[in-house]
């Protein structure tokens, strides 16, 4: 097997010949795997286990063969170890790999919409997490959020990035019919923006938004209800004062152009997009509203996860590690470099540079700073999804009786992603429900009932 | 006279040509730097913004990105980045996929609508109802019930390019001269002999016209369906393109489009002329 070789031999293919490549002929190799197995007792496992990772992270860094050995030929297979190490915590990732059993499905498709918000799914292909886990996983890029549900609805996808709401709403059967979904881990926080179109530069304050013609991405999204409770909050009523549709990322940019729309509260890259074209100026960050809400998650049937749990493992293992990787600042430029290109968010490397780094122009002559204005986190807080549940009955999408921590518990899958993590060598935290506070007012996930009744303006009755 | 009308036809053509290009190009001047900037905040924006360019791209913006994608048109660099030469491909196999099924199916239903009163009248309903469905919206019913995307796309395909070649067929053979059905029926011909060689040769042009308006309705279609569905194809090359709003690639398909389609509907154009006979 070509992942059981020293990868970081210069005069070794890692495919070619032999399915080792190793032998000259398949018959040769065959001959030596039945000496092998005489004497396997000298090859430990653990010794087993490194190459493979260690194979797939060379692969990952070196997709053509030619490249690596040159690079080997010329710093020397020392220093490559070394070198690697420093990126990519072999013997952790080694460790980690050894746990999982056989996978049960190598081949996976997980979909994603090319917003930045799904970086650690798109970024984990490009800088080989997925291969790390011995996965050969396909992103596939999807052209709407209704088209995401069903590809993974129908099976097309084994798990695919949503909209944080999305999985809830499935599960429930509201806006489809109702399948099991979880939430095993959440894209990122924070990251979106209130844009306003530039013609309105002197209009900040939101009192003054009566009649305004709003977009966001989808209706169960947080952009729809962050957008909904900043608007609430100034004593407008999102369904009567204003408009508010519902339109794609791109969309918005074009529209605002077109004078069509006079803001939206949208995903990246598109805000940061207006301001690049000199169309729209950034009102305010979703973090100042509410600092670590979640937006974005990475989603999979309850039949993918109990059809296919190691594989489910093996895929939710490189997406925490990637989430991990994309936390850490020192590495956002790095991430913006490798998700830019046509083939993941197809968009202007210094627009994701600004979103990802935290430093920005505002659209209105500013630089400005602030570096945890899209973050990582993957801990899906049952609390998160009890608070969008509130937004989702004070919106009236959702009526009647609601069983906010039974279906919190059902979906965001808390406790395996705290396996998980630890794991990774990550901290998980202790709990699985957190007290968290939107705009100034204090959330209590243990009463969600008397949350929703605090507000003047709702339409649950 | 032909010859120098068709080079005058040429003339003008060019002519046209040259003054779009132009116009186009003045429109879509830039108006320099815009507004004063600190080089930092410069830095940040794009090019629009900072020298003033348009939004709109030049014919020499899209005549160099042209060049780029005629220079490698089958490169692969993962699942969602491919040459234009293969996403067209894609689309192309998928039309054809589709439309062919739409021939098979048409083909005998429509000889079947057109030999029988009986049939005509009591499949006419369902005919006149489905006829005018936009072929999108089918698609969310043929995800919902097909459950893959791909297939969902070909049917779509197929459902809009039977109707037009269904009705011509009928047409078609209703059409054909009762004296020569006569004398077929004197001369005791039988009924499948007198399908395929009264029948068919007269009815042949008004199919193959009915089968020319189906491909260029398939091939209207397909784009639409791959920007809804995503996955490859020249459709979903638009709505790629689409999402990094870089309108200068859009331009670019709509003109292979434009000229694939073109292709297409010539090809058919040959088909029936040679079917088509001198009365």
């Amino acid at each position: 097997m070509p992942t059981f070789d020293n990868p970081f031999d210069p005069d070794r293919a890692l495919t070619s010949g032999c399915s080792c490549g190793r032998h000259a002929s398949a018959s040769a190799h065959d001959d030596d795997l039945r000496l092998q197995l005489q004497c396997a007792a000298v090859e430990s496992e653990e010794k087993r286990f490194e190459g493979v990772v260690a194979s797939a992270v060379m692969r990952a860094v070196f997709p053509k063969d030619a490249s690596r050995r040159a690079f080997l030929k010329s710093v020397g297979a020392s220093t490559a170890v070394a070198a690697l190490s420093q990126v990519f915590p072999l013997k952790t990732a080694t460790e980690v790999f050894a746990q999982g059993g056989a996978l049960e499905k190598k081949d996976l498709k997980v979909g994603f919409i090319p917003i930045t918000c799904a970086t650690p799914i798109i970024m984990a292909a490009p800088m080989g997490f997925y291969s790390k886990q011995g996965l050969n996983v396909e992103v596939i890029k999807t052209a709407g959020w209704a088209v995401i549900r069903d590809k993974t609805l129908n099976k097309e996808y084994d798990a695919a990035h949503m909209l944080s709401p999305m999985p809830i709403a499935i599960t429930m059967g509201v806006g489809s019919t109702p399948v099991p979904f979880a939430v095993p881990a959440i894209e990122n926080i924070n990251g979106q923006a209130i844009t306003l179109s530039v013609k309105h530069k002197d209009k900040r304050d939101p009192k003054s938004w009566k009649g305004f013609k709003f977009a966001v991405p989808f209706d169960y999204s947080m952009h729809n209800y962050l957008l909904r409770y900043y608007l609430a909050e100034h004593g407008i009523d999102p369904d009567t004062d204003v408009q508010i549709r519902a339109v794609p990322p791109p969309e918005m940019v074009a529209n605002l152009r077109a004078d069509n729309i006079d803001g939206f509260l949208g995903p990246d890259p598109m805000n940061q997009r207006a301001v690049y074209d000199g169309v729209g100026f950034i009102h305010m960050l979703s973090k100042e509203m509410w600092d670590g809400h979640p937006c974005c998650a990475f989603a999979a049937s309850r039949e993918f996860i109990s059809a296919a749990p190691n594989s489910y493992a093996a895929l939710l293992r490189a997406i925490i590690e990637a989430t991990a990787f994309a936390a850490k600042a020192e590495n956002r430029k790095q991430i913006a470099a490798a998700i830019a290109p046509a083939n993941y968010i197809n968009q202007p490397e210094i627009v994701l540079e600004q979103i990802l780094t935290g430093t920005f122009a505002d659209g209105l002559g500013n630089v400005k700073t602030d570096a945890k204005r899209l973050d990582f986190d993957p801990f899906p807080w049952e609390s998160f999804a009890i608070w969008i549940m509130t937004q989702m009955k004070r919106w009236g999408q959702i009526k009647g009786e609601v069983d906010y921590a039974g279906i919190a518990k059902q979906v965001y899958l808390a406790t395996d992603t705290t396996k998980l993590m630890t794991e990774a060598g990550l901290t998980p935290p202790v709990t699985t429900s957190k007290s968290f506070s939107v705009m100034g007012k204090t959330f209590d996930p243990a009463k969600p009932a008397a949350y929703l009744d605090s507000f003047a303006i709702k339409k649950a009755s | 006279m032909p010859s120098s009308l068709s080079l005058r036809a040429a003339i003008v053509s060019v002519a046209l040509l040259l003054v779009f290009l132009i116009g186009w190009h003045i429109a879509t001047r830039g108006t320099g730097a815009t507004a004063t900037m600190s080089p930092e905040y410069a830095r940040l924006m794009g090019a629009t913004a900072t020298q003033g360019k348009s939004a709109m791209p030049g014919p020499l913006d899209v005549g160099a990105k042209l060049w780029e994608h005629i220079k490698s048109p089958f490169y692969d660099k993962g699942p969602n980045d491919k040459g234009l030469g293969i996403q067209l491909g894609y689309s192309i196999a998928r039309v054809l996929l589709g439309y062919l099924l739409a021939v098979v199916f048409a083909a005998p239903l429509g000889f079947l609508i057109g030999m029988s009163p009986l049939m005509s009248k009591a499949l006419d309903p369902f005919i006149q109802i489905l006829k005018p469905i936009s072929p999108l919206a089918w698609m969310p019913l043929a995800l919902y019930t097909i459950k893959d995307s791909s297939v969902s796309a070909i049917f779509v395909i197929f459902i809009c390019a039977l109707w037009p070649m269904l009705i011509n067929t009928a047409f078609g053979v209703a059409a054909v001269r009762k004296e020569w059905i006569n004398v077929a029926r004197t001369l005791e011909v039988g009924n499948v002999r007198r399908a395929f060689t009264v029948i068919l040769p007269a009815a042949a042009p008004t199919i193959l016209t009915g089968m020319r308006i189906s491909i260029g309705i398939a091939w209207l279609v397909i784009v639409a369906a791959e920007m809804l569905v995503g996955g490859t194809g020249i459709g979903y090359f638009v709505w790629n393109e689409w999402n990094n709003l870089s309108i200068t690639n859009v331009i670019i398909a709509i003109l292979f489009i434009g000229l694939i389609g073109m292709i297409l509907d010539q090809i058919l154009a040959r088909f029936a002329r040679m079917v088509t006979f001198p009365e």
